[in-house]
């Protein structure tokens, strides 16, 4: 018998039961269900700060809606699914930006109020930024992204005025202050709750929402669920329709996706693939998938040591992957394939492009012959156990397939934690993972992840004084707006990077989001998370 | 009575002395550097290092260690990494919930165990005996995690009987006023009678994932206990006398019989409190078997320690508690030093 | 739960060779599932001997035309994720499960046994010392001592049995000190010193051998928590590496497809491990009918 056969023929006895809780709810909670945006994940926030130590991705979706920019991306539309626009800019904070050759200047919204309901001053946005610069980590890191490194680039010009002063000319920066980090805090407050240890109020921000954003955290129990009530005065844009968010941590994709189906949850964004092409396939659900952008799921290897320092051993490796069988088996579909250009394809001023690699295992071995090693060698093939579900079965299978042409692999799981840590000490010989960036340029990406200043994404250890020629030329041609010099610099370092192969391009994942048919406003943005503001319920 | 209690306590003290020395160790020798975590993705080794001594995790291990136990006698535990909060919060907060679960577990295994080892023991070698002892062998032959999927599967996904596998209690209800911290209770002193159907439809499956597993010890023990005391001579003495096989089974020999299941029950509840760890991932419960296992995986020392020093007080408490019992119930035992 | 009070001193195994072995077939004559027990032992070993010889499909082999069939005259168990044959994959798994459960069994009795009877014999000190070891292990809670060597040491297959082991080490060191201490001052160990044995001598030829059968009670019965043991710990993602067949990490794979429907993926590595549990905890029981028929329970 099929599943849903006996799922329909069961439906019945579901509907009577009488034990089962939210099917019947009394009308007031009815009433507030409606109202009530229900969002299940597997993790959730350890720190709802993005500028706190140590701070996790689930707590940056908390920073998103609590916390107001300066300004933020408008929407476009890219299939159907709305898309934040890179190129374009609208108001959050600032009522009006003006940007000149080397700064730029930012009113504030008069009636922008915090949380609390004193007004947002500019001195607050000066305090904001001097603190993402200065706290160290991960926020000064991605302010420094964009040129943002000194407090004194900050100035108040006077209450409801700011300007931002630029240290170099930099494509970067606009977009930079559009990221989470410049988030504009109640700086009044905070230093209220600040100590002598503790100068930045890190402690305070970690428990206390202490924003204009247009929800403010009502209840947080770490690990078990996050509270979120709509901000009735949020003066960033209009006034969303949810009026409450409660997110709850749910480890088990299973019940995650039972949850679901069963209407409980209204949103889930975090299930194996194959869970998402049969709600897909349903059609009791609405599904959005939309491709990381700037991203990739790659197999890297370590270029300093033997025997992957040999190029021909890393095209054999790029010719011994089962792309196919991956996209199939491992992601059922639901990833865009980032291999097998068609011989000849031009190459685009675009990131990421497919490569022209294909399974083949008789030139792979003919090319492991040619490096020397007729009779393979070992080697072990690391994953994120954190990422288990796509990593495990996909390792199995590129290890199944590197056995064919002599490579025996040793599977390595590491838990998330300690993943980080493995990476960054750059020894892992052969291992898989993801990198995408929030500023979605090509050239942003190939600094971190090819440069030969040999940034901590730039995991294989790879430099080529070739390639960082072209990269730093992308740079500089962007920045004074030289687009033929830019595009055949982008060109070369694509080129140059697939012909090298220290990284083997799989497939750029999806972000995948189910929600209940009457739930409509998802918005994809460049970090991935679910912005709460659009959210509707009909 | 007070100085055996003082006795039995000091002699506790070298064992959690131990667990002390060898979570602190174990902790340290886990895979995962916290500086590195703490300094985030993009931080440079001079970062790290800026963090790892402001963690103090550059000094020498004895002078960590020497740091931990300070902090420890102040009855501080540290943060967690991963959910930002101190350790002993947690603790304080997720205890209830493990432990109304693996109470409600304990009950379910009672009630069925008990009454299965007096069948079993009233007519041993029969075919009940059998079926008692395969019954209470294959709860305690079936891998927890799974029996819990299989419930949640077969319960919550297809037949709809049960609420979703979410915890304590359903989105849409708030907590009661926490009094004991345990759901149940605290709904019923507040009476609250929707709240409290609705936690103890969320309790069913997950206690009675425990309850099976912990059929077998109950059920051998009730059964073996029983077999002694019906071959006793008061029993003899009393069916002699001509009363019916029901008050014979059940007034004279039950009650002498349940010494040595109450002691059973101690150790089998500190087993599932720590035993319950796969089964609270399993139905999301928000407890601190489910902490300390993720706080483990994630290489986050805190909660681990924090972790295995309640259980092991817990422990060591029960056992205490098991004895002193015992004394009070059976004036002929006395606690052996 | 198993009780732990020492069982009265046997007189030296010698001539009760016969008398025992008449004693076992009038057990297991007397209890049909000891004897149903006893022939799915036989079945685990037959399997874990001869299992990759005799299964239809390279357990390893991915298939992934084939991926997420349900069970079929083909694939009797249904194929997995990557169109691997479950029912191989079950059967081979047969041995590496055997394997840890008796390594680890092996191992504690080395360990525990040994040191308990040393504790039990001599008394004093050494007393004192395995006493307090076996109570440190006792306060912890024990799944999370075994994840903690396992997250600690590397998951390998060593480090699971070692894991186990150190878990296990209490209940043996228990059992096997009170059965020494009872017969510290028995008859035949008077004989023995004498004789003139010398103490660790009376130790080794003397009571170790006698408290063998107790002590292989004690083994078939931890069997099988060494098998659960290390499923969990696979459940957690603790477990053996991939590819490898192994039952835990073979539900824990599964229990994703579980809601979706593919229940055979999870169903029958689980299916396994329960009846190789089951048969050894009543192998166990069956065991101790005939070593010691007045524990019964």
């Amino acid at each position: 018998m099929k599943r849903r056969d006996f799922l329909k023929s069961t439906a019945a006895v579901a509907g009577a039961s009488v034990v089962s809780g939210p099917a019947i709810l009394s009308s007031a909670k009815a009433q507030s269900r409606q109202e009530t945006l229900l969002i299940v994940s597997e993790s959730g926030p350890n720190n709802i700060d993005i500028h706190g130590v140590g701070t996790n991705v689930p707590g940056y979706e908390v920073s998103w809606n609590c916390y107001d920019r300066l300004i933020s991306h408008e929407m476009k539309s890219v299939n159907g699914v709305p898309y934040y626009d890179r190129d374009k800019f609208k108001m959050e904070l600032a009522e009006d930006m003006n940007v000149g050759p080397m700064s730029a200047t930012f009113k504030l919204k008069k009636n922008a109020k915090f949380h609390d309901g004193t007004p947002v001053k500019a001195q607050d946005v000066k305090w904001s930024l001097d603190r993402a610069v200065s706290v160290g980590g991960f926020p000064t890191f991605q302010m420094g992204a964009g040129s943002l490194t000194k407090p004194e680039q900050f100035v108040v010009v006077d209450d409801n005025t700011v300007r931002v002063d630029f240290l170099r000319k930099d494509r970067l920066t606009i977009p930079d202050l559009a990221v989470i980090v410049p988030a504009i805090y109640n700086s009044g407050l905070v230093k209220k709750n600040a100590t002598e240890k503790d100068p930045w109020g890190l402690e305070y921000t970690k428990i206390n929402s202490a924003g204009s954003g247009a929800y403010k955290v009502s209840r947080w129990t770490a690990g078990t669920e996050v509270v979120m009530d709509r901000n009735d005065d949020w003066a960033g844009g209009p006034l969303p329709k949810v009026k409450r968010v409660i997110w709850r941590m749910v480890p088990s994709a299973g019940n995650r996706r039972a949850l679901l189906e069963r209407g409980d949850a209204d949103i889930s964004y975090d299930l194996p693939n194959k869970d998402f092409v049969e709600l897909k396939d349903s059609g009791k659900l609405s599904i959005v998938s939309t491709p990381y952008s700037n991203g990739i799921q790659y197999l890297g290897m370590n270029v300093t040591k033997p025997p992957f320092d040999n190029i021909k051993v890393r095209q054999a490796v790029a010719y011994a992957v089962p792309y196919q069988k991956i996209m199939d088996a491992v992601l059922f579909g639901l990833s865009k394939p980032m291999f097998g250009a068609k011989p000849g394809t031009p190459t685009e001023v675009a990131w990421p492009q497919p490569h022209g690699f294909n399974t083949d295992i008789a030139k792979a071995k003919q090319l492991m012959a040619e490096a020397g090693y007729p009779n393979g060698f070992e080697t072990t093939l690391s994953f994120d156990l954190g990422f288990a579900g796509v990593n495990e079965p996909l390792c199995v299978l590129v290890q199944e397939s590197l056995n064919q042409i002599g490579i025996k692999v040793t599977i390595n799981k590491i838990p998330g934690a300690t993943w980080r840590t493995e990476l960054n000490k750059k020894a892992l010989p052969l291992y898989t993972n993801v990198f995408s960036g929030w500023l979605d340029y090509p050239e942003y990406f190939f600094i971190w992840c090819y440069h030969g200043k040999n940034s901590i994404f730039n995991t294989m250890s790879y430099q080529s004084k070739e390639l960082d020629g072209y990269i730093d030329g992308a740079v500089t041609a962007a920045a004074e707006g030289d687009k033929t010099a830019y595009e055949k610099d982008v060109k070369s370092f694509v080129d140059l990077s697939f012909k090298d192969i220290p990284r083997i391009p799989l497939f750029q994942p999806y972000v995948n989001i189910a929600m209940q048919k009457n739930v409509t406003g998802y918005q994809y943005w460049f970090h991935r998370r679910l912005d709460y503001r659009a959210f509707e319920k009909g | 009575m007070l100085t055996m209690v003082l006795k039995r306590m000091m002699l506790a003290v070298p064992s959690l002395i131990g667990v002390v020395i060898v979570t602190f160790l174990l902790t340290r020798a886990l895979p995962g550097d916290p500086a590195a975590y703490f300094a985030g993705p993009a931080a440079d080794k001079v970062a790290v290092e800026q963090i790892r001594v402001k963690l103090g995790l550059d000094q020498p291990l004895i002078v960590q260690f020497g740091r931990y136990v300070q902090d420890l006698g102040k009855g501080d535990l540290g943060n967690s990494l991963t959910t930002g909060q101190p350790v002993l919060t947690e603790i304080k907060n997720r205890l209830p919930a493990s432990a109304e679960l693996t109470l409600l577990g304990l009950f379910v295994a009672m009630a069925i165990a008990i009454p299965l080892g007096i069948l079993a023991a009233t007519r041993p070698g029969s075919l009940i005996d059998h079926a008692c002892r395969v019954i209470a062998t294959a709860g305690v032959s079936l891998p927890v995690f799974f029996l819990g999927l299989i419930l949640v599967y077969v319960f919550y996904y297809l037949l709809g009987w049960s609420p979703a596998p979410l915890g304590r209690l359903d989105v849409f209800y708030n907590p009661p006023a926490s009094i004991t911290g345990f759901y149940l209770i605290d709904s019923l002193l507040t009476g609250q009678w929707e709240t409290f159907r609705a936690a103890i439809s969320q309790l069913i499956l997950p206690a009675m994932t425990l309850g099976i597993f912990a059929l077998a010890p109950i059920a051998r023990m009730t059964r073996a206990s029983m077999l002694a005391v019906l071959s006793s001579d008061f029993v003899r003495t009393a069916r002699a006398s001509g009363l019916t096989p029901y008050t014979v089974t059940v007034t004279y020999a039950f009650r002498n019989a349940m010494l040595p299941v109450v002691t059973t029950l101690g150790m089998v509840f500190s087993f599932l409190l720590g035993a319950n760890v796969l089964v609270e991932k399993v139905f999301a419960w928000p407890g601190i078997g489910s902490y300390a296992v993720e706080a483990l995986i994630a290489s986050d020392f805190a909660p681990v320690q924090g972790f295995v020093m309640t259980m092991a007080i817990m422990y060591v408490a029960l056992n205490l508690l098991i004895d002193i019992l015992y004394v009070l119930i059976d004036p002929r035992m006395r606690i052996e030093a | 739960m198993s009780s732990i009070a020492p069982s009265a001193p046997h007189a030296p195994a010698s001539s009760g060779l016969m008398a025992t072995l008449r004693h076992a077939r009038y057990i297991i004559g007397d209890n049909p599932v000891t004897g149903l027990a006893f022939g799915l032992f036989v079945i685990i070993v037959f399997l874990a001997l001869f299992g990759p010889y005799i299964v239809p499909y390279d357990p390893l082999a991915s298939n992934t035309a084939f991926a997420l069939k349900p069970p079929s005259a083909a694939y009797w168990f249904g194929t997995d994720q990557l169109g691997r044959d479950v029912f191989s994959r079950v059967i081979v798994a047969t041995r590496l499960d055997f394997i840890i459960a008796v390594s680890s069994v092996a191992l504690v009795f080395v360990m525990g046994g040994l040191s308990g009877v040393a504790a039990g014999f001599f008394g004093g000190w050494t007393d004192r010392v395995v006493g307090r070891i076996a109570d440190t292990i006792m306060a912890f809670p024990l799944f999370v001592l075994a994840m903690g060597i396992v997250a600690a040491l590397g998951n390998t297959v060593e480090n699971i049995v070692l894991a186990t082991a150190v878990v296990n080490f209490p209940l043996y060191a228990r059992v096997a000190r009170a059965e020494a201490n009872v017969r510290r001052e028995a008859g035949f160990v008077q004989a023995a010193r004498l004789c003139g044995n010398g103490e660790f001598r009376i130790l080794l030829t003397q009571i170790l051998p006698n408290i063998m059968p107790i002590m292989i009670v004690q083994m078939s019965l931890t069997m099988g928590y060494a098998i659960l043991n290390a499923a969990g710990l696979s459940f957690i993602g603790l477990g053996v590496r991939p590819p490898t067949a192994e039952w835990g990490i073979m539900v824990a794979e599964g229990a994703a497809f579980m809601v979706s429907g593919e229940w055979w993926i999870a169903f029958f590595p689980g299916l396994a491990l329960m009846v190789a549990v089951f048969c050894f905890n009543l192998l166990g029981d069956g065991l101790r009918d005939i070593v010691d028929p007045s524990r019964r329970t």
